[in-house]
């Protein structure tokens, strides 16, 4: 192939994925009352219920060594919740939507390879995991003073996990039949692993057996590595932490190109 | 070859070449595996078997270069309802590579050629099924391909509107532009395309000129209106008449037959005919016996 025509198919690549991600950017602001403003609601429910209310009798939270007022505790939790929630949501609906109605089929039929769409969706699902994250840390910002150890891990940390759960998004919507399967994973496995995953708790606070099993939640890792980066104390070994972000990330990617290649529940 | 996962073999076999600026019709039954071809030409359907090429660009070994040679109308609706026309277009572009400042130049040329300019800021599911038709063709046309793939693109749209589509279509063609349509409207095929193939159960059971192909109807059926009323079919020699109602006859002419020599033998009866038509059109006419035969055959 000449020089200029990779050149050519690079520059048309780069277009597309910066389409793909103009286009998700454009739907999250054109429907902002369903994709800006229910975490910024949820997180200040959370945060006068959970913070304000229960918070005073919980006291301090964290251990022995750096413990902090509940409400500051969970900040960073709640703030992670919603760029898991956000990021998985937006691409599971807006890919299964994009299947349920066709126009998929304009991706489908495009020169793209199928890295870039996957990759376009996931960056579509990370800018809306962002966007959502920063209104929540304002609301956060609101009620808990939020004093910053690691800027670095903390920007690793959530870019990571919207990553992870975007391309989770992705695969549930390319097996996704109809709205309830849309709705499954998010009810049924991602809630629970969320509210296991130490956004309210410390799981040193828990039985060794129930600590263990905690162990094999991602998502306490991830919460955990976001929350050092904050508050500098975590239950989780960090470094392990990213490892198995990383890996996750690497491994669902793989998964979704090859649905993708395949075909699997968009082509004939 | 196609054969479905639940062992329904769409394709059998389809060899099929068509020349670079072509107007090129492909007929065929319902079912006949049109849409499985043309899905396979723009990867919306994995072939189980065999290959195809698009300009040169083999589609195993060279998709994204064969795919940005296409434009594609499909069967079914397929953009996003809740976006604009003007939306849908630009980011059908950004898909293809054009840049957005090139992007929305054609835009406004493709929705104002095709009438769609005004409504350009209007969510696309407000459009009429005429405009919405003609959305996806400005779409097809946004990267400017080398083939367009027309899948019944004037499916349910009026005469008025199929009329001023199929010109669009011709300057289209006669800009360089090699065209693929598959319609139920033989009229249309026979109007529009140069060169045609007729698919049935999966295989290519006819593939000629378009003139050639007419010329090979042998026989011609007419419907002749009559002044007066007729209680049995009169007898001319030599030609099949049938009555169907008191005023209407049925003539039924080999291409070696006059219609002088039958307008004499009625006249001579004492029959005159006010207005004459043919029964179908005469693509119609081949296409009926071509798949009727295959259907008798198999």
């Amino acid at each position: 192939m000449a020089d200029d025509t990779r050149a050519r198919i690079r520059a048309a690549r780069w277009i597309g994925f910066r389409t793909i991600v103009y286009r998700e950017y454009s739907r999250i602001i054109r429907i902002w009352g369903q994709t800006l403003v229910p975490s910024a609601v949820t997180a200040t429910l959370y945060f006068v219920i959970f913070g304000s209310l229960i918070g005073k009798r919980v006291g301090q939270m964290g251990d022995a060594a750096h413990s902090f007022p509940y409400m500051q505790y969970i900040a960073p939790g709640l703030i992670m919740m919603s760029v898991i929630t956000n990021s998985y949501g937006n691409v599971v609906s807006s890919f299964f939507g994009a299947k349920f109605g066709k126009h998929v089929e304009e991706l489908l039929v495009s020169p793209l390879p199928n890295w870039i769409i996957v990759t376009g969706y996931v960056a579509g699902g990370v800018v809306r995991g962002m966007m959502v994250g920063g209104v929540v840390t304002v609301v956060s910002l609101v009620f808990a003073r939020l004093p910053v150890a690691h800027l670095g891990l903390i920007l690793a940390a959530v870019l990571l996990t919207s990553i992870v759960f975007s391309l989770g998004g992705f695969i549930n919507a390319v097996f996704a039949k109809n709205f309830d399967q849309v709705n499954f994973i998010p009810v049924f496995i991602l809630t629970p692993l969320t509210y296991f995953g130490g956004v309210f708790y410390s799981v040193s606070m828990l039985p060794d057996w129930a600590r263990v099993a905690s162990h094999a939640n991602p998502i306490l890792h991830m919460v955990n590595a976001f929350r050092f980066g904050f508050l500098g104390t975590s239950d989780v070994s960090v470094p392990q932490a990213f490892v198995i972000m990383v890996g996750l990330a690497v491994a669902l990617f793989a998964l979704a190109l090859t649905l993708l290649n395949r075909g699997t529940g968009i082509r004939e | 070859m196609k054969t479905y996962d639940n062992g329904v073999q769409a394709l059998k076999g389809v060899d099929l070449e068509v020349e670079q600026g072509d107007f090129f019709a492909l007929l065929g039954p319902n079912g006949a595996g049109k849409t499985t071809l043309i899905g396979i030409m723009t990867s919306l359907v994995n072939k189980t078997a065999g290959t195809a090429a698009v300009f040169g660009y083999d589609l195993d070994r060279q998709l994204e270069l064969a795919k940005s040679c296409i434009g594609v109308v499909p069967q079914e609706l397929n953009f996003n309802q809740f976006e604009s026309p003007l939306t849908i277009v630009i980011n059908q572009a950004g898909f293809y590579g054009i840049p957005r400042s090139v992007a929305r130049s054609r835009a406004e040329t493709y929705l104002r050629q095709l009438q769609l300019w005004d409504k350009r800021n209007n969510t696309a599911r407000s459009l009429s099924g005429g405009m919405k038709r003609r959305l996806m063709i400005a779409r097809a046309l946004m990267h400017q391909p080398r083939l367009l793939i027309l899948d019944e693109p004037t499916a349910g749209v009026d005469i008025e509107i199929r009329r001023s589509m199929w010109e669009f279509l011709r300057g289209i063609n006669a800009s360089g532009t090699t065209i693929i349509l598959t319609t139920h409207y033989l009229e249309e095929a026979e109007s529009l395309c140069r060169n045609i193939a007729i698919i049935d159960k999966g295989r290519i059971v006819e593939r000629d000129g378009m003139n050639n192909l007419l010329r090979r109807l042998q026989t011609e059926t007419f419907v002749l209106n009559l002044r007066g009323s007729l209680a049995q079919a009169p007898v001319v020699e030599g030609f099949a008449l049938t009555r169907t109602d008191d005023h209407t006859l049925e003539a039924e002419l080999n291409k070696d037959q006059s219609l002088n020599d039958l307008f004499a033998g009625l006249t001579q009866q004492g029959i005159e005919v006010l207005s004459m038509r043919n029964k179908v059109n005469r693509l119609e006419e081949i296409f009926m016996r071509l798949v009727e035969n295959k259907v008798s055959n198999g």
